[in-house]
């Protein structure tokens, strides 16, 4: 511990929640307050209202927030797949060339989204793979974007997963197929989850390449709140953006339960 | 399923060049529990996963009750592994880490059961079957890795260090069990890799001393307490004096230009001439002037004085540059530093070991 006295501890709590509040909670709060709103000129937002609610409860928006949770769930599964998948048999690579698919799965991220959307579009706009304007192409850009966390944290879990248990199960006659499913992913279930969630999250969010590639029957909320604020709604966005926040949080909500059951140590 | 019996036939594992095991060869006999002992770096558990088959041999084979499983993958071998590590499965009950073997190797659903409480008896562990392994102490967990090892009936039991990572008394529990599980299981060989002597020499019907990458030394625990193949061994194998000297006499060993000592008389232990080093064991040294004759007797000052309880160890340089350490029961007025001291040995326990240096 670096500051020892009591004193001491509450000064840098102090100090910590007076920096860490106005930057990581104040603003959800802020959206939270303006979604009741129809003006906020003063100290505080004025005309109290649920219609911005009540609109979406009843408006297209709601295809919007199941646009999005597909999208989501569809993309994180099959990130969560083909990561463990690439993880699982990057182990048994040498080490140069384990680096160099390290490197590619990491390239959609260090790369600007906006440049990812764009290059899929360019990609698929001919035939024979003509998906521009089809749904699909916005589900696979968001698995492009989070399939490297992915594909991080399951190498992450697995670099640390020792490998006694491995061979214990190899010498107990289990062949590896039955250890993968008996053994090792029950073992890395904790970090799969996390993965899950993480990925479910950055999709729910992601904005800059579905921007990009959305065809008209597949709008995903973020884009919504996107347009709706730019018309100048802005009270209506921030109802939507509320809307979005929670139903991303009750899943990882969700997600973290099946986590805490399933970690052993 | 594979029947017991292990036999190392020329294997030699390599990573680029180094050389981690060097060419062994060694038969262990079914129902016979052989230790591996050696430092660490020895290549002894290099050795112990060969048979596991985790390194494959750059050379050589390696069988499992005489039929030859270099090329076959672990879970073709039919073994039972016991590591350090227990490596419990923790997201299984203790009934369920016990029945994974079987399962895995699909043995008829009715069985299982019963092989499960017949191998958590064996080792005692009945009451604890629906636990998980982080509800058990190490000695439980341990337990729990012999009795999952064994219910799949294996020929060969293969131990890694397996009572490393308990405490003292634990240990010395656990090696009366094991031994008693060696009668209760009279068909299984077990292969032992450990640094521990003590170990090896409670538990092993035979002991293979490795070093450097090589087997040393192979014989039974009295064979090699009593007649070391070479200094190493000597030295690894309960505790030694390590006298060097120079062959002067088919049984006389100069050890210092006046100090001659007789010795065991000739074996067959290669030509008396030249160096050597000559092994005496420290409890087999006695403190004062001997009784009888016939024995060998050193003088020195005492140069250091040990207290162990039920014991004194006594050193004495008896030689420029060389020191005797006799172990001795309890004295009761023990001499003080400096004091000068005769030491005697009998000559049958002055073993030659071999040059030294090799």
């Amino acid at each position: 511990m670096l500051v020892h006295s009591r004193w001491a501890r509450r000064a840098v709590q102090a100090v910590f929640f007076l920096l860490f509040l106005p930057v990581f909670a104040l603003p959800f709060l802020v959206v939270l307050a303006a979604s009741f709103a129809t003006d906020w000129s003063g100290a505080l937002p004025s005309g109290l209202t649920v219609t911005h609610y009540q609109d979406i409860a009843q408006g297209d928006s709601l295809t919007a927030l199941t646009t999005s949770l597909v999208t989501a769930l569809a993309a994180s599964l099959i990130a969560l797949a083909v990561g463990t998948w690439a993880a699982l048999a990057a182990e048994r690579l040498p080490r140069r060339v384990r680096r160099v698919v390290d490197a590619l799965f990491m390239l959609p991220v260090a790369v600007p989204s906006v440049v990812v959307g764009l290059s899929l579009l360019v990609a698929f706009s001919e035939p024979p793979l003509l998906l521009n304007g089809t749904r699909e192409i916005v589900v696979i850009a968001h698995t492009v974007l989070v399939t490297a966390f992915a594909h991080q944290s399951v190498t992450a879990a697995l670099t640390r997963l020792d490998p006694a248990y491995e061979q214990s199960a190899a010498s107990l006659g289990a062949r590896p197929s039955y250890v993968l499913w008996r053994v090792k992913l029950p073992l890395l279930l904790p970090s799969l989850t996390a993965a899950a969630g993480l990925c479910f999250a950055l999709s729910m969010g992601e904005l800059s390449a579905t921007m990009m590639l959305y065809p008209p029957d597949w709008l995903p909320l973020p884009v919504k709140i996107f347009g709706t604020t730019d018309r100048g709604a802005l009270f209506a966005g921030a109802a939507l953006a509320v809307v979005l926040m929670v139903a991303t949080l009750a899943v990882l909500l969700g997600v973290s339960r099946i986590r805490t059951r399933a970690s052993y140590r | 399923m594979t029947r017991g019996g292990i036999r190392f036939d020329g294997v030699t594992v390599a990573y680029g060049d180094t050389v981690v095991l060097d060419s062994l060869d060694l038969t262990v006999e079914t129902g016979e529990v052989m230790a591996l002992l050696g430092p660490s770096g020895s290549g002894k558990t290099t050795a112990l996963r060969a048979v596991a088959g985790f390194v494959r041999p750059t050379a050589g084979r390696v069988l499992i009750g005489g039929q030859d499983v270099t090329g076959l993958p672990p879970y073709k071998r039919g073994i039972g592994m016991v590591v350090q590590q227990y490596a419990l499965f923790p997201h299984l009950r203790v009934d369920a880490n016990v029945a994974f073997g079987l399962k895995a190797r699909k043995a008829p659903r009715g069985e299982i059961a019963g092989r499960v409480a017949e191998a958590l008896e064996m080792t005692g562990m009945t009451a604890y079957a629906k636990r998980y392994p982080r509800e058990l102490s190490g000695g439980q967990q341990q337990r729990v890795a012999i009795a999952r090892a064994l219910a799949v009936r294996p020929g060969v039991l293969l131990l890694d260090e397996p009572l490393s990572a308990l405490d003292a008394q634990l240990r010395s529990g656990m090696l009366t069990e094991l031994a008693k599980l060696h009668r209760d299981l009279p068909d299984v060989s077990m292969l032992y890799v450990t640094h521990d002597q003590s170990e090896a020499l409670t538990l092993a019907d035979r002991i293979a001393v490795m070093d450097r990458a090589r087997l040393q030394d192979c014989g039974t625990p009295r064979e090699l307490y009593r007649s070391p193949g070479s200094a190493f061994t000597a030295s690894f194998v309960g505790s030694a004096n390590l006298l060097t000297g120079v062959w002067c006499g088919t049984d006389v060993v100069e050890v210092a230009p006046d100090l001659r000592i007789r010795v065991r008389e000739g074996a067959a232990d290669g030509p008396r001439e030249g160096d050597v080093t000559v092994c005496v064991r420290p409890h087999l040294v006695g403190l004062g002037e001997p009784d009888g004759s016939g024995l060998n007797v050193v003088r020195g000052a005492v140069t250091g004085l040990q207290w162990r309880g039920s014991s004194h160890r006594v050193t004495v340089a008896v030689a420029e540059g060389c020191e005797v350490t006799a172990e001795v029961g309890e004295l009761r007025v023990p001499p003080g530093l400096g004091e000068r001291v005769a030491l005697h040995f009998a000559c049958e326990d002055a073993v030659p070991v071999g040059v030294p240096g090799a």
